[in-house]
C-alpha cells in the first residue's frame, strides 16, 4: 500500500516527493537517534526534537554570536570571536547560500550537543537508572527536559525566527526534470552521509555492536564484561551527532524557531514507530516515507498544508492499528 | 585435569534474594583450580540464585564471595570478568540479533587483542558454529544456541566458568553432545561449577557436588558418593 502511493506520487507529485524526500531525510537522521536512544536505554526521549532545536540554534550561535538583548529586536553580541570570523567561512560554497564556516558550526554544534546529552544523561536518566524508575518515569523526565530546553532557548534568543543566512537561494536543475534548491541538495547529501557514518559505527565498530548487543539483552551485555554506562554515554553522544546535524539542517530548510523541535516529535516518533523501534534502518526508511507522505498529502486540493503535521498522526495511529511492531519489525 | 588444592572461587555463608524475597540463607561453596563441580537440587532451591549472587547480579546481603582468595562481594560483573570469572546464564544467554561472529566478539569485550585468535579456537572447539558466523543468532536451534552461549563464555579463556543448566529444553543427544563439551573445556584447564537439574549427568561428569535444599546448604561431597547416596537417589536421581 505505502510502496504503492510512492510509486503514484513519484508519477503524478514529482516536486512533492523532492521535497518530501529532502524533509525526510532530516527526520531520518532524528528517527536514527531516537530508535538507538529506545533501543538501549528502552525509553521514549521525548526531548528529541527539542534537543535538534536546541543544536540548531547553538550552531546560529556559534555562526552569529548573538543572543537577544535586553530590548526586543536588538540582539547582543556575546561570543568575542565567532565561526563566521574564520577567514573565508561565510564565503558562499559553489551555488549554496552558506560558506564553510556552517559546516564548522555544525560540527562544533555535534559536540556540544553530544556533551549536553551526556551530561543530562549523568545529571537525570542515570539517577533514574541508579533508583530503578520505571519507563513512564524517564520518557516524563524527558518530557520536562524538552519544556525546559524550549523555555531556554526561547529566554535566549527569543520568539523571532533566525536564519543562518540571509542570500539569495540557488535552484538547481538535475536530470529527470528535478529542479531543487542548491541547499537542499545539500541537506540531501550531508543526511545520508551522516547515515551511513552511522550505520558503520554500529555495524563495523565494537562500540557499536555493544550499542546493539545492549539494545538486545542489557542483562547479557553486563554479564559478557561490557560496560554500559560506557555504552550509554556513547548512545547519548551519538544521538547528540544525529541531532545536531538533523537540526541544523532542518534549520536550513527552513527556519530557526523555538517550536522547530516540538512539532517535529510526532513525525520523529511516526518514523521511528514506522521503522520498527529499535531499528536503525527502518527509521531511516520510516523518515522517509514520513517526509514523502507529508509533502504528498498537502498538494491534495481538499486538505490545508496547516494540517501537514496531522499526516504523521494519522500515519502513527494506522501503523499501531494494523502493524504495531512497524514495517521492518522491532530490532536493533 | 589438573586440578590442585588451589580454591579458585568460593562463596561464605552467601546470602541474597531478589529484594524483600532472601533465597539463599546461607551458602558455601568452593571449587579449586582445573576443577567441575555440580551444584544439584529441586526448583526452588537457590541454584541459579546461587550463581547470579557470586556475579553480582543480586544484592548480597550478607556472606562473601572470594574469587582468587580476593574479596569480590558486590563488584561489578566487567571487573569480575576481568579477574577470570565467566558466567553462562540458563536463558537468553545470546544476542539475538547480532551474528554469531559478533556474539563471541561481545564475550571479549574487555579484551584488547588477540580477540581473532580466541575466536578461532573457540570456532575449533564449536565448528558447527564457525560455518554460520556470519548468521544471525536469532536463526538459531536451542541446542546451537547453547553451543554459543558456552562459546561466548569462554571468549576470555576464563578461570572458571559459571554455568546454569546448560543441557535445560534440549533433547538427550543434545544434552550429551553440550556436557561433552564441557567436559572438554574442563580438559582444558578451566574450572566449572555446574549448575544442573539433570542431576545424574552432572554428577558423572564432575568430580564433586554439592546439595542444595531450601537455599542451604543440604550435602556436599565425591560425585561418586552422592551419586550413591540413598537420599540423593530418592530425592533428586529418581531412583
Amino acid at each position: 500500500m505505502i510502496l504503492l502511493f510512492l510509486i503514484w506520487a513519484v508519477i503524478d507529485r514529482r516536486d512533492a516527493v523532492v521535497i518530501g524526500v529532502v524533509e525526510g531525510s532530516i527526520l531520518a537522521l532524528g528517527a536514527v537517534g531516537l530508535t538507538l536512544v529506545y533501543g538501549v536505554l528502552k525509553f521514549a526521549h521525548f526531548a528529541h526534537g527539542d534537543s535538534m532545536m536546541l543544536s540548531a540554534y547553538c550552531a546560529f550561535l556559534l555562526l552569529s554570536g548573538v543572543v537577544s538583548g535586553s530590548r526586543p529586536g536588538v540582539d547582543a553580541e556575546v561570543l568575542p570571536i565567532t565561526v563566521s570570523d574564520l577567514p573565508g567561512a561565510t564565503t558562499e560554497v559553489w551555488k549554496f547560500s552558506f560558506g564553510y564556516g556552517l559546516l564548522v558550526a555544525m560540527a562544533l554544534s555535534a559536540l556540544v550537543t553530544s556533551g549536553i546529552l551526556v551530561v543530562l544523561d549523568r545529571l537525570v536518566y542515570r539517577r533514574l537508572r541508579q533508583r530503578k524508575s520505571g519507563i513512564v518515569i524517564f520518557s516524563i523526565a524527558s518530557l520536562g527536559l524538552a519544556i525546559a530546553i524550549r523555555s531556554l532557548v526561547l529566554m535566549v534568543w527569543g520568539p523571532t525566527p533566525r536564519k543562518y543566512t540571509t542570500t539569495v537561494r540557488e535552484n538547481i536543475d538535475l536530470p529527470f526534470d528535478i529542479t531543487i534548491l542548491a541547499d537542499q541538495l545539500f541537506i540531501l547529501a550531508a543526511a545520508i552521509t551522516v547515515t551511513v557514518l552511522a550505520y558503520i559505527l554500529l555495524f563495523r565498530t565494537k562500540l557499536g555492536k555493544a550499542m546493539r548487543a545492549m539494545a538486545d539483552n542489557p542483562e547479557l551485555a553486563l554479564i559478557s564484561g561490557i560496560r554500559t554506562e560506557l555504552v550509554i554515554a556513547l548512545t547519548w553522544a551519538l544521538a547528540g551527532g544525529l541531532v545536531a546535524v538533523a537540526g541544523v539542517l532542518l534549520a536550513l530548510q527552513a527556519q530557526l524557531d523555538p517550536q522547530l523541535g516540538f512539532v517535529l516529535l510526532l513525525p520523529l516518533f511516526a518514523a521511528a514507530i514506522l521503522g520498527g523501534v529499535g531499528n536503525p534502518q527502518g527509521a531511516f526508511f520510516g523518515g522517509m516515507i514520513v517526509g514523502i507522505v507529508q509533502a504528498v498529502v498537502v498538494t491534495f486540493d481538499f486538505l490545508s498544508p496547516g494540517y501537514k503535521f496531522s499526516v504523521a498522526f494519522v500515519i502513527l495511529i494506522l501503523i499501531l492499528l494494523i502493524r504495531p511492531r512497524g514495517l521492518f519489525g522491532a530490532r536493533l | 585435569m589438573s586440578v590442585d588444592s588451589t580454591v579458585v572461587l568460593e562463596t561464605r555463608e552467601l546470602v541474597t534474594g531478589y529484594g524483600e524475597l532472601e533465597i539463599l540463607h546461607g551458602v558455601s561453596v568452593s571449587v579449586c583450580s582445573g576443577e567441575m563441580v555440580a551444584v544439584i537440587g529441586p526448583n526452588g532451591a537457590g541454584k541459579s540464585t546461587l550463581l547470579k549472587g557470586i556475579f553480582g547480579l543480586l544484592p548480597v546481603q550478607s556472606g562473601a564471595v572470594l574469587l582468587g582468595g580476593a574479596d569480590v562481594t558486590g563488584k561489578p560483573p566487567d571487573r569480575l570478568v576481568q579477574n577470570g570469572l565467566s558466567y553462562v546464564p540458563q536463558v537468553e544467554n545470546v544476542f539475538p540479533s547480532l551474528t554469531i561472529q559478533e556474539n563471541l566478539e561481545m564475550g571479549a569485550f574487555i579484551r584488547r587483542n588477540g580477540v581473532r585468535e580466541r575466536i578461532d579456537e573457540v570456532f575449533r572447539l564449536f565448528p558447527d558454529l564457525a560455518k554460520r558466523k556470519g548468521e544471525n543468532t536469532g536463526k538459531l536451534s536451542g541446542g546451537q544456541r547453547q553451543m554459543l552461549a558456552l562459546a561466548r563464555g569462554l571468549m576470555l579463556d576464563p578461570k572458571i566458568l559459571l554455568l546454569d543448566e546448560p543441557s535445560a529444553g534440549l533433547s538427550p543427544k543434545l544434552v550429551s553432545a553440550i556436557f561433552e563439551r564441557i567436559n572438554v573445556v574442563n580438559k582444558a584447564g578451566t574450572a566449572v561449577l555446574l549448575v544442573e537439574q539433570n542431576a545424574r549427568e552432572a554428577l558423572s561428569l564432575c568430580r564433586r557436588g554439592y546439595v542444595l535444599a531450601m537455599g542451604r546448604n543440604r550435602l556436599e561431597g565425591e560425585a561418586s558418593n552422592l551419586l550413591n547416596n540413598e537420599e540423593v537417589g530418592r530425592l533428586y536421581l529418581g531412583a
